[in-house]
């Protein structure tokens, strides 16, 4: 008997499994140079959270027609994928549809059936999908971020779907024995008279090519994963697990001020105390975040899940009215830093090598920070909990607390907080004057 | 008007009910000063036993720490809750998101705990308990609600503001994004202290454009911000004649003549 084939599928499944593993590590250490926070309570409510949001694509169908075609390629995309195992077990065993016999040929040709529908129907919705980024040219699409790769991205991502799903219903139309059965081909049953003037021989060929391109499609499509914005597909679910569940409204107290306010306002503290003998001086902690370690791996993890989708920078009040704040842009610009300091890591020996850049000005500027209204309509937006908003909040408390560089109407606000109790210039001994008025 | 505070109610040995706290803008703008009364004559109406700080009340912080100086921040926090703590405040109403939000949620941790409501929330329990009544002197008029982000999504209330709204028996159009999705005024985050950066168009332009889209011919608010960016908006478009913007708590103390 010839083993060729079925050593080269193992080792195909192998390398393409490896790899990806290889590079899911990656992403674990990189999400992980983020500071802690903890997200490990109400473990009830997280899974609800992600059952509901990842799942359930809850907040998918607020948008109705990009909701509806999402939905039918999320299912379509996870149903499909129980055909993989038949494949990979074929594959492995030099089997030829090892499930038929198993599951007799009415549920089988159910299961088929219903994998070639939803083929089909995931291959219209994709299709509409290009037309949108394409032809339509839906605004959010068209965003100064979204030029050059984050385009071919989104595309070659489609491009990936069309072809898959085209090769898995060419793979059952060129299937002789299975389009005479007659059972499972509602969709391959219209393609396979195409192929009807092919021999047998050439059919067998042609499926056979079809069931590599297939498998092998799928194994690189896993790995460009890594490479694009498409692994939401994976990292939505811990990404709505590992959400705020607080009121949006409500930002983090940071704890480390805390410490100092109290100390400050503290009438026994002894302000020139020297530290205790022994103990070393405790380095100040940095207020607030210029760089991607500066954020906690929440925020990190966001922005690897960020599938770029742009329903936050659609509905952000400050890029609305042309301001350059785009919070899709936050989480992109983010990423990228991410991914540069993994990368001088890497060739680092593990160890990051100062490269002279930050997340703040070198990705983004301080007008993008100052133009937000913290109104929070990009967290509501999202339909995977992404909180680019607590990126901009931390990286204005860099920008306030390490460098002083508010803008200057902000530091008048401020000192007047300081000394009298209010954003304006009036004196807290009237502050009831209203009542006689 | 007869507004007592807690240094005055303490002295005579009375703790009050609730707390109304003003706020900046409730206490120093002209504007939003008027909101303080119309509130003010809802509590007394309502006879409910309240009290303010005075000038004991300073900033909350919410715009520093907005503007991300957490340590300003937390320097009114703490000094506000020992205050509030020494007086053994356990509710507090507040006429401004803003404050509702950071008393609510970020006070706690720093060891100020109370029951907050916001001044829409508050009237529509006293309606509830049969201690206030609303007229319905807007039968039929068009009105629109525009949602403050603070309360708003910050905090999900949504049918509060809503519910005594219909009681003045108007007919409450809605804008084209509300609720979860309606479109910030443009002044929190601190923006109100500042300038816009750079862009083509202020963003209470644009909100005031989709109320006026409603043809309703008063918009209510909950916050003394968004009352000042839609009145500036309203006058941008100069339709002062057409439509007026007033709190909530104004078209109630409007509709009883108080």
């Amino acid at each position: 008997m010839n083993y060729i084939p079925n050593i080269s599928f193992a080792i195909a499944l192998f390398i393409g499994i490896g790899f990806f593993v290889m590079n899911v590590l990656k992403l674990v250490r990189n999400i992980k140079l983020g500071k802690e926070v903890d997200r490990s309570d109400r473990k009830t409510q997280r899974w609800k959270n992600m059952a509901r949001v990842a799942l359930g694509q809850s907040k998918m169908v607020s948008r109705p027609i990009a909701g509806f075609l999402h939905v039918i390629v999320y299912v379509g995309f996870i149903i499909i994928n129980i055909e993989v195992l038949e494949i990979i077990i074929d594959g492995l065993f030099g089997t030829h549809r090892i499930f038929q016999p198993l599951l007799g040929n009415s549920i089988y040709g159910f299961l088929i059936g219903t994998f070639e529908i939803l083929a089909f129907l995931v291959l219209v919705a994709v299709i509409i999908f290009w037309l949108r980024r394409n032809i339509v040219q839906i605004k959010r699409f068209m965003s100064k971020e979204m030029k050059g790769w984050p385009k071919s991205d989104g595309n070659l991502i489609l491009y990936f779907e069309i072809v898959l799903m085209s090769l898995f219903i060419l793979m059952n139309a060129t299937d002789h024995s299975f389009q005479e059965a007659g059972f499972g081909n509602p969709i391959s049953q219209f393609v396979a008279p195409w192929f009807s003037e092919y021999s047998l021989e050439t059919l067998s060929s042609i499926e056979h090519i079809a069931w590599w391109a297939h498998i092998i499609g799928i194994l690189i499509f896993l790995n460009y994963l890594y490479y694009s914005k498409h692994l939401h597909i994976l990292l939505a679910f811990p990404n709505t697990y590992f959400a705020n569940l607080q009121p949006k409204g409500q930002f983090n107290n940071l704890s480390s001020v805390t410490k100092e306010v109290r100390m400050m306002m503290d009438p026994d503290a002894d302000p020139y105390a020297m530290p205790e003998e022994g103990l070393e001086e405790e380095i100040p902690e940095k207020f607030g975040a210029s760089d991607v370690t500066d954020l906690n791996w929440v925020q990190l993890l966001n922005a690897y899940t960020c599938t770029e989708c742009g329903r936050c920078t659609s509905s952000c009040p400050a890029n609305m009215t042309g301001k350059e704040l785009s919070p899709r842009a936050i989480m992109m610009k983010t990423r990228d830093r991410l991914e540069e300091v993994g990368r001088n890591i890497d060739t680092n020996k593990g160890a990051f090598k100062d490269d002279g850049k930050q997340l703040l000005n070198d990705y983004i500027t301080p007008e993008e920070l100052w133009a937000c209204t913290s109104c929070n309509a990009c967290v509501e937006e999202c339909p995977i909990d992404i909180d680019p908003l607590s990126i901009i909040m931390d990286m204005r408390r860099f920008l306030v607390m390490e460098q002083s560089a508010a803008p200057q109407e902000l530091n008048m606000m401020m000192t007047n907080i300081e000394n009298n109790g209010a954003p304006w210039q009036y004196n807290q001994q009237d502050r009831l004057n209203w009542k006689d008025e | 008007m007869n507004v007592p505070t807690m240094a005055e109610m303490l002295s005579q040995g009375k703790s009050p009910e609730v707390l109304f706290w003003v706020g900046a803008a409730g206490s120093y703008d002209d504007r939003a000063k008027k909101i303080t009364r119309a509130f003010v004559k809802l509590l007394h109406k309502a006879n409910v036993d309240f009290a303010v700080l005075g000038t004991e009340e300073s900033s909350t912080g919410d715009a520093a720490k907005r503007a991300g100086n957490e340590f300003l921040f937390q320097m009114q926090a703490i000094s506000n809750i020992e205050i509030l703590n020494s007086y053994e405040v356990k509710t507090i109403v507040c006429t401004d998101p803003h404050s509702f939000n950071t008393l609510k949620n970020e006070y706690p941790e720093l060891g100020g705990n109370y029951k907050v409501y916001h001044h829409t929330q508050f009237i529509k329990k006293l309606v509830q308990e049969g201690r206030l009544d609303i007229k319905k002197s807007l039968k039929g008029k068009k009105v629109t609600y525009h949602d403050p982000c603070y309360l708003g999504r910050g905090n999900g209330v949504y049918e509060s503001p809503r519910d005594i709204i219909r009681k003045l028996g108007v007919n409450l159009k809605e804008m084209k994004q509300h609720k979860n999705r309606a479109l910030c005024c443009g002044a929190g985050g601190a923006q109100m202290f500042k300038d816009a950066e750079k862009g083509d168009k202020e963003i209470n332009i644009l909100r005031t454009e989709q109320a006026l889209e409603t043809n309703a011919e008063i918009i209510a608010t909950g916050c003394p911000y968004c009352n000042t960016m839609m009145t500036d908006g309203v006058k941008f478009h100069e339709k002062e004649s057409q439509i007026i913007v007033k709190d909530i708590a104004e078209l109630i103390a409007e509709a009883d003549n108080l």
